[in-house]
């Protein structure tokens, strides 16, 4: 089990021919949207959801009924004809729920790309809205509860009378074994939340805008759940973002600079639950990431030195930070020397990372906001621009069943 | 440190499972009894965790509970600050704890405090009534 991940050797034998991959450069992002980010909206979720589809139409320089494809989380607590219903999308010939939270943040994208690249259908919109600062909390045991008792998996009546209820706790396990493990510190950590929210001061629309934080403030910042302190959590927001897919060659005759879909890949290696990976031989690494990493790699044909910026999913800062290793942007067990300072992963270094502020500093839309970032890095708008960038890399949600996408410029 | 529950409210205890998982039943019928058991594949020998009705590895639907030694040791844990559900009194630590027959599970300790815990720590189970309906394996450190 998980022989490819423990000898690092990712066989590529069985897989399918990288040249038989039709979303390879032949699908592209074309429009992006977004609502404003807030902590207390006083709006529900349908409307943020339509007023970021709307916006996104609107960037890509499309009509409401060119849109024929639509794509969500099976999280999303809107009824998906009702969303088509209010935007008066007529057309829809394609729908498609992906599971599995924040690990499915780009495997949206790939299945969209897959559906487009297919001829089943022409736009597909895909979008994620939530409420998850004044309304429902997943973060929170006591609203969680009811929500995954539902759920058919076995594990969680093993967890919750021990009061192991949170995504934090479960995160902090594994987090705790890697410090102990590579001999992570404190102080290392803190360099992934403190860069964040450096970025998030050139982006208006980032929640903790205005409010930087320096090394000293993370290190005084109280422990919410041991390893993990308060900065080291993502921010609850309200808000919505969407984005539109559709073919390369269509995307060549609409307004925007197309953010070209070079790779997309999905990942669910054995033992893989909720954050709660403890049955794996190691447990100290992200093995969905490094799955899906290798899966991108092996598609783009490129390696992680020719990835000039990543958005990486850090729902809390250390499943920012080892997601370096497991994709390759710095050796096992060194990420932690890697970010000391900061300057490795800054505009300008070595993988510039999290560019909006990231889910702890921008805004925490399921990983849709990191897309965003990724497409906005490829047409040169971010408020924290990289040179030159040619190719731009977005991943999911760690612990979780996992996906990611490389973008590159047409 | 023994973790403190509020009475008044419900243990978040997933009673659903018995309906959706039968697999996990033979586990809290032994945890009635103080009993810790281990499901193993009848065919190739390999622990099943959690429980499941087919072996990952040899696809076999054959399994057997065994009971385990009880002994193990601390693998990691994390320590709640802030109670994240009314029915635990925070600070309290759950733990993840490596058993001898190298299967990993959740459970708290009895009698450590959160900073006398380290990896690699023995330990051994002990069985707690924390509800009236409700009995738990729980760990504390090796005489
Ligand atoms: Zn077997």
């Amino acid at each position: 089990m998980l022989d490819e991940y423990v000898s690092r050797k990712y066989r590529d034998d069985w897989r399918p021919p990288v040249d038989a991959n039709l979303i390879k450069n032949k699908v592209a992002i074309v429009g992006i949207g977004q609502t404003k980010f807030t902590r207390d909206s006083q709006r529900d979720e349908l409307e943020m959801a339509v007023e970021s589809i709307k916006a996104a139409v609107d960037d890509a320089g499309l009509k409401m009924e060119d849109i024929d494809g639509m794509e969500m989380f099976t999280i999303d607590r809107l009824a998906m004809p009702m969303v088509i219903s209010t935007l008066g999308m007529k057309n829809i010939r394609f729908t498609s729920e992906v599971s599995f939270g924040g690990g499915a943040a780009c495997a949206v994208t790939m299945h969209a790309a897959a559906a487009v690249a297919t001829g089943a259908t022409n736009y597909v919109v895909c979008f994620r809205s939530l409420n998850e600062a004044s309304g429902q909390r997943y973060g929170r045991g006591d609203s969680y509860a009811d929500y995954m008792l539902k759920a058919v998996t076995p594990h969680y009546g093993y967890h919750w009378p021990f009061g192991f209820v949170t995504p934090l706790a479960w995160a902090g396990v594994w987090g705790k074994r890697w410090m102990h493990e590579f001999g992570i510190t404190r102080e290392q950590i803190g360099w992934w939340p403190v860069v964040l929210r450096e970025n998030a001061q050139n982006n208006p629309n980032a929640i903790y805008h205005g409010r930087p934080i320096t090394h000293q403030d993370y290190m005084e910042s109280p422990m919410i759940v041991d390893p993990l302190k308060l900065h080291d959590c993502c921010v609850d927001t309200d808000g919505a973002c969407a984005y539109i897919v559709t073919t390369v060659e269509r995307a060549r005759d609409l307004q925007q600079t197309p953010a070209v879909i070079l790779a997309a890949a999905q990942s669910c290696p054995m033992e893989q639950e909720i954050q709660t990976i403890y049955s794996r031989p190691v447990i100290s690494g992200l093995v969905e990431t490094w799955y899906a990493g290798q899966e991108l790699y092996r598609i783009a044909e490129v390696g992680p030195d020719d990835i000039d910026v990543a958005q990486l999913y850090d729902p809390y800062s250390i499943g920012g930070i080892i997601q370096l290793e497991e994709l390759g942007f710095c050796e096992r067990g060194e990420s932690g020397r890697f970010i000391e300072g900061g300057d490795n992963i800054r505009v300008g270094g070595k993988i510039p990372v999290n560019t909006s502020g990231g889910l702890l500093s921008e805004a925490y839309i399921h990983g849709f906001n990191l897309v965003i970032e990724g497409v906005r890095q490829i047409r040169g708008t971010s408020t924290n621009q990289v040179d030159n960038v040619e190719l731009s890399m977005v991943t999911a949600g760690p612990g979780v069943p996992s996906s990611g996408i490389i973008l590159r410029k047409d | 440190m023994t973790v403190e529950y509020n009475a008044e409210q419900k243990i978040p205890y997933p009673a659903l499972w018995h309906v959706l998982y039968r697999s996990s039943t033979p586990f809290w019928d032994g945890v009635k009894e103080d009993k810790l058991l281990l499901q193993k594949c009848k065919s190739c020998g390999s622990f099943l965790n959690p429980p499941r009705p087919m072996c990952p590895k040899c696809q076999s639907m054959e399994q057997e509970w065994v009971p385990a030694t009880g002994k193990g040791k601390l693998y990691s844990w994390v320590t709640y600050q802030e109670s994240p559900h009314p029915a635990f009194k925070a600070p309290y630590s759950a733990v993840l704890i490596e058993l001898e027959e190298g299967v990993r599970i959740v459970s708290n300790m009895v009698k450590v405090k959160p900073e006398e815990l380290q990896i690699g720590m023995p330990v051994q189970v002990t069985f707690e009534k924390v509800a009236e309906d409700l009995i738990l394996p729980k760990f504390e450190t090796m005489s």
